[in-house]
């Protein structure tokens, strides 16, 4: 077992660092960088906090919807390529809520403050399949 | 040139050298490098002479870093003058560098003052009055640059809708990562295709809130030509609306600060040749795409010619555009 801080402890810590003192005599395009990087430990550490259970939960939705079985990303290819097939349909209520749920699990990672994020989670229930 | 100069060194003495043979006895101060422009760098300075100071911008290319579907910079400096013939506002060109100049491709222009930040145009109140004008606005500027005379420019790519949606979904294969919104898309996009444009334009290919400056007069300079190509007008509109450039305010669906009423008024009004308005929606669902398409091909710049963290951060926001996909499916 590995020792504390954990690895979401410290990824923080170290992007407080980079916004606390990020170098506010740097050039513009330096301070710049540095507010991306301390964003890319943040999004970093929601991965290793979020993935692991919304992975497992798109590889179940994705066996039950394929009826086949495989890893993450191969499963994705599979479905990818029945829907460019129209072999399954985002008319299928089962697909677009599986849609739904990943791009949302995605988000809450990726960009958890983005305008579409928080408007899909607040309109969600309202919109019906296309 | 000395090679154990730094990379700004190496900058700050190719420009010396040129600024003094374009205004004798002028000096080079206070070089700097910007941030934003993703693909191509951009560094502003003075040129210092006994007549006074004038601020400069540099937009370069090291060779070999600009993106496929670029232009190149000597093309986006034609286009910028083309431009400002027709009454587009932008920053008057200065000088193209040649390879004498020994700084790579690129072109010198006047600095335009003023606000590039999407999210304070959309957001502050310094701009509350002028974003009520910037919808139409951005209508007149568009009916100018879509009457740009598309002769002049026979290198630019020219595409149908359908031979775009091909192109970017070539794009999206080539990154080899499966994304079932986007194969979604694709299909839908496929499905409901329009036809070619009765009359081809130039189009801007990236006017959105972003690339505008704007002071308290209005929009005083529209930027970063390098997307350009011959195709539909309304593909410039439909990226306008592109809720990426909304910075939040996703109600004001004209770059997050007007209504598509307004711009067409605008467009109209300044002579614009008829646009199939109908067509905004697949036009707004293709420039979402677009957009995811780009960011997920920055994986492999990332990992190849550029491993920034920016490029890196650039490429996880496909996942916003997957969102806005599903929500215009649903719509």
């Amino acid at each position: 077992m590995q020792d504390q801080p954990t690895p979401g402890e410290m990824l923080k810590a170290v992007a407080a660092f980079l916004r606390g003192a990020g170098p506010k005599e740097a050039q513009p395009h330096v301070a710049y960088q540095t507010r991306v990087a301390a964003n890319v430990l943040d999004l970093v550490a929601r991965e290793l906090a979020i993935a692991p259970r919304e992975n497992t939960l798109e590889a179940e939705r994705l066996r039950a919807i394929l009826k086949c079985d495989g890893s993450l990303e191969e499963l994705n290819t599979a479905f990818a390529e029945a829907l460019d097939r129209g072999t399954l349909s985002i008319m299928s209520p089962k697909v677009w809520d599986h849609l739904w749920a990943t791009t949302l699990a995605k988000l809450s990672i990726d960009q958890p403050a983005y305008s579409g994020y928080r408007a899909a989670l607040t309109d969600r229930d309202g919109l019906a399949n296309p | 040139m000395n090679t154990s100069m730094s990379y700004e060194g190496r900058i700050a003495a190719g420009l010396r050298e040129l600024v003094a043979t374009l205004v004798p006895g002028a000096a080079v101060e206070g070089l700097q490098r910007l941030s934003g422009g993703a693909t191509q760098e951009t560094w502003r300075f003075e040129v210092a002479s006994s007549a006074g100071s004038t601020t400069m911008i540099l937009r370069r290319a090291p060779s070999g870093r600009l993106s496929q579907e670029a232009v190149g910079l000597d093309i986006e400096a034609r286009l910028i003058s083309a431009a400002r013939d027709r009454d587009v506002p932008v920053p008057r060109v200065r000088h193209v560098l040649t390879p004498d100049d020994g700084l790579g491709s690129g072109f010198i222009m006047d600095f335009v003052e003023g606000e590039t930040l999407g999210g304070r145009i959309v957001k502050s109140e310094t701009f509350a009055a002028v974003r009520e004008t910037l919808s139409r606005r951005c209508g007149e500027i568009l009916a100018k640059v879509h009457s740009i005379d598309t002769a002049q420019f026979p290198s630019l790519r020219s595409s149908a809708p359908m031979e775009l949606l091909q192109h970017w979904e070539a794009q999206y294969r080539s990154t080899q990562w499966p994304r079932p919104v986007f194969v979604c898309a694709f299909r839908w996009l496929r499905q409901t295709c329009p036809p070619p444009p009765a009359r081809p334009c130039v189009v801007h290919g990236d006017f959105r809130n972003g690339n505008l400056i704007i002071g308290a007069d209005g929009i005083r300079a529209v930027l970063d030509w390098e997307l350009a190509h011959i195709g539909d007008p309304m593909e410039d509109i439909g990226w306008l609306c592109v809720n990426s450039w909304r910075f939040g305010r996703m109600d004001k669906v004209v770059g997050g600060f007007g209504d598509l009423a307004d711009l067409i008024a605008g467009y109209n009004q300044a002579g614009g040749a008829p646009i199939r308005i109908e067509s905004c929606k697949w036009w707004e669902v293709f420039g979402t795409l677009r957009w995811g398409v780009m960011c997920a091909t920055m994986t492999a710049a990332f990992r190849t010619t550029d491993p920034t963290v920016e490029r890196a951060a650039i490429a996880r926001r496909a996942s916003e555009t997957e969102i806005d996909l599903l929500r215009l499916l649903a719509g």
